[in-house]
């Protein structure tokens, strides 16, 4: 995906001005946090899962490799194939090269972030393959051209009526006479369309939630059921998934599943959990011919011993974003990247440079809500914090900005100069804000006046009027 | 005199925003820890906490702000802070900033485990369960975010709060949400940090109250300076002020008391 997260804070401007968003993003509320608070609330161990969920996946990354060979000899001995990609290059052109063997022309897809990470919808059609999203959301962004706002909420910023326009664009032998006002008629028509397509594909491209080294399995999550169909009907079915997503065995997958339901949507599970190993074997009434395994790191593996290996634990359940007040504020297509919110601010930057992206570990207030809602207890402000720092050591920063602290951090520095400087200062801003008691603009704090007053200051620091009141001995 | 009581050891960090914005919050400190029977002392040697420098990736300048910090305030039986935000910077981020510096670790940590969020002081750790103060009226009150997630300031200013005369606490929708501040945020990202903030001014006049109240100076600034551009009447005062009764004799924050 084309990365616009340089531009975040026109991107930000644009979506806080577009007031078809803001009314999308208002209408939601608090939606999805009201779901998951109900469901935490209905599970009593709720937090000692998470600190399971926690220490299984520490584990998994302190022996990753251990674990991803078991896997692929596990996927292998059943009759499936395992393809270890470095780089998003490299799994496009795998998956483009196993539709090609296939003889393939329509392309079904379930819905995976990591098909929006190495945009593998552009690729394949640019070869000439007719790729479809199946997933309700993921069908209309395919079909509005834009990339998904929400990694489990794709189409979240979409409303009805503007479902039914890209149908009536795109279906043209839907007749002009057909309601599509409700949200049952919206989705009779995307089964009709979609049913169609599930018969013609001859490639499925699935994602993976979790990959099980133990039995070699690929386990996806879905509330369609669009990810079976996928998956079980055409010849060929191929798993792209990132090599963080392993577990060792099925119940550790279990600990995982039931925390992600829960984070995500506030389900005690989603509605479908696939599991799928290897291909179809005799005797079995369906499934693939063929079972790849695409396995990416992308940038992944470089994470590991740094102080952002934390960030690999992540299920991708999307509880930091529904918290998130900036993602709130802004919605997912601000921040001009595959990962928005918090787990975006973390991501984007590992996998597309902090010379990219450095605005978004910045975009936050550092309240804390992504990381008290995480069910992987991901220290999410400590790691955008962590990148600051490299921007800081690099140089990245606004001069304006860097000057500003390091004179401000000189002064602090020095208490009894800062102390000195300070009380002069206030007294001075003091008078001049005292008949109002606030400051409708100041220079040097356009930032702030711009949508707000600046309280105005007592008069004296709390040192200077302590000094006094304490006959001049300080306490 | 402070010095001829046997409470307490009490050292008190205004934290910087106080000391320059807002002294009265500070007054307000040391008149609770006082009636509490503590012994208030306010070393010169304090400036900052460091946090903007921290928040800011700038870690050497944090560290040094921790160093000079940890220096001021050791021998006191506890360090008391008006603020969620400076005092979880002390409580949590001090010992993680100076993990790896062997001179400090442990002064660090043992100033720690010492320091306090003022309203959890008093009712956590001196077992204050009601204040001598009136102020009538309805008030709300939104909880800072520092202070709520890593420190647990939740139940302690409303166990407080329901002591005081003639108040009335009205709830606030959405009270545990970020108000915008996020310190340097507010000023990086301003079109943001407005949207967040006029929120929050919506769910307060959605209450109803005439007083919203919080216990982090920052927050305060951002929410009166918004409210004030609004034309709200709604006034903006630390929590400090109401429970110390202090805010009888001094104007609401951005208020000229005219």
């Amino acid at each position: 995906m084309h990365s616009t997260a340089h531009s975040f804070p026109e991107n930000s401007r644009r979506a806080l001005e577009n007031e078809r968003l803001q009314y999308m993003l208002r209408k939601s509320g608090t939606g999805f946090q009201d779901k998951r608070r109900r469901a935490v609330e209905r599970l009593p161990e709720f937090e000692e899962l998470r600190d399971q969920g926690k220490a299984i996946k520490n584990h998994v990354l302190e022996t990753l490799d251990v674990y991803l060979e078991m896997f692929e000899a596990k996927v292998t001995e059943q009759g499936g194939r395992v393809h270890w990609c470095r780089t998003a290059a490299e799994a496009r052109d795998t998956i483009a090269e196993i539709c090609r063997k296939a003889g393939a022309k329509t392309v079904t897809k379930g819905k995976s972030m990591i098909a929006e990470e190495i945009a593998i919808n552009d690729h394949l059609e640019a070869a000439g393959f007719i790729p479809i999203e199946t997933d309700l959301g993921e069908y209309i962004i395919q079909l509005r051209k834009e990339p998904p706002s929400h990694i489990i909420a794709p189409a979240f910023h979409v409303s009805k009526e503007e479902v039914a326009d890209a149908f009536r664009a795109a279906h043209t032998e839907l007749p002009k006479d057909r309601p599509l006002g409700e949200p049952r008629e919206l989705i009779t028509e995307a089964r009709l369309m979609l049913r169609r397509r599930f018969q013609e594909a001859d490639v499925g491209i699935t994602g993976a939630n979790l990959l099980i080294a133990e039995t070699g399995s690929t386990v996806i999550v879905t509330n369609e059921g669009n990810g079976d169909l996928t998956q079980t009907l055409p010849k060929v079915h191929v798993v792209l998934a990132s090599i963080e997503k392993i577990v060792p065995n099925l119940e550790d997958a279990a600990t995982v599943l039931r925390l992600l339901a829960r984070s995500a949507t506030g389900q005690e599970f989603s509605s479908y959990t696939t599991f799928s190993t290897g291909p179809r074997r005799p005797g079995d009434v369906d499934g693939p011919e063929e079972f790849h395994v695409v396995l990416l790191d992308n940038g992944r593996s470089a994470l590991l011993g740094t102080e952002f290996q934390e960030v690999l634990r992540c299920i991708r359940c999307g509880a930091c974003m529904n918290h998130c007040p900036v993602y709130g504020a802004v919605g997912g297509h601000a921040y001009g990247w595959v990962y928005p919110g918090p787990i975006g601010s973390v991501l984007d930057p590992a996998l597309i440079g902090i010379e990219e992206a450095g605005h978004l570990p910045n975009a936050s207030t550092f309240c804390g809500r992504c990381e008290a809602v995480c069910p992987m207890r991901i220290p999410l402000p400590k790691m955008m914090r962590h990148w600051r720092e490299k921007e800081f050591e690099r140089k990245l920063q606004p001069p304006a900005m860097r000057r500003g602290l390091g004179v401000w951090a000189w002064f602090a520095r020095r208490p009894a100069l800062y102390h000195a400087a300070a009380k002069m200062a206030i007294r001075a801003l003091g008078r001049l804000g005292a008949s109002k008691g606030r400051f409708a603009s100041l220079p040097l704090a356009q930032g702030w006046t711009r949508f707000r007053d600046m309280p105005a200051p007592e008069g004296r620091t709390f040192q200077d009027l302590w000094a006094e009141r304490r006959g001049g001995r300080r306490g | 005199m402070a010095e001829t009581r046997t409470g307490p050891r009490v050292g008190l960090f205004v934290t910087c925003l106080v000391d320059l914005f807002r002294p009265t919050v500070g007054f307000s400190a040391v008149k609770l820890l006082e009636d509490a029977g503590c012994t208030v002392a306010v070393p010169s040697g304090q400036t900052c906490c460091g946090q903007p420098a921290f928040n800011s990736g700038d870690r050497a300048d944090a560290a040094a702000l921790a160093r000079q910090t940890i220096a001021a305030f050791e021998g006191f039986d506890h360090v008391v802070v008006p603020s969620g935000s400076c005092a979880g910077m002390i409580r949590v981020h001090y010992p993680e900033l100076l993990a790896d510096d062997p001179a400090w670790a442990h002064r660090a940590q043992h100033l720690a485990a010492r320091t306090h969020e003022l309203v959890s002081f008093l009712v956590d750790v001196l077992g204050v369960t009601d204040v001598a103060a009136r102020y009538p009226g309805a008030v709300t009150y939104h909880d800072s975010c520092s202070g709520l997630r890593e420190l647990g300031v939740k139940a302690q200013p409303r166990a407080l709060l329901a002591s005081v005369d003639g108040l009335e606490l009205r709830e606030l929708p959405g009270a545990e949400v970020c108000c915008g501040f996020g310190g340097t945020f507010c000023v990086k990202y301003p079109e943001i940090s407005n949207r967040m903030v006029e929120d929050k001014a919506a769910d307060i006049a959605a209450t109803g109250a005439g007083t919203v109240l919080a216990g982090d100076l920052g927050c305060l600034l951002n929410i009166a300076g918004k409210l004030a551009r609004q034309g709200s009447p709604v006034k903006v005062r630390h929590v400090a002020e109401v429970l110390s009764g202090l805010a009888a004799d001094t104007p609401a924050i951005g208020d000229t008391g005219r």
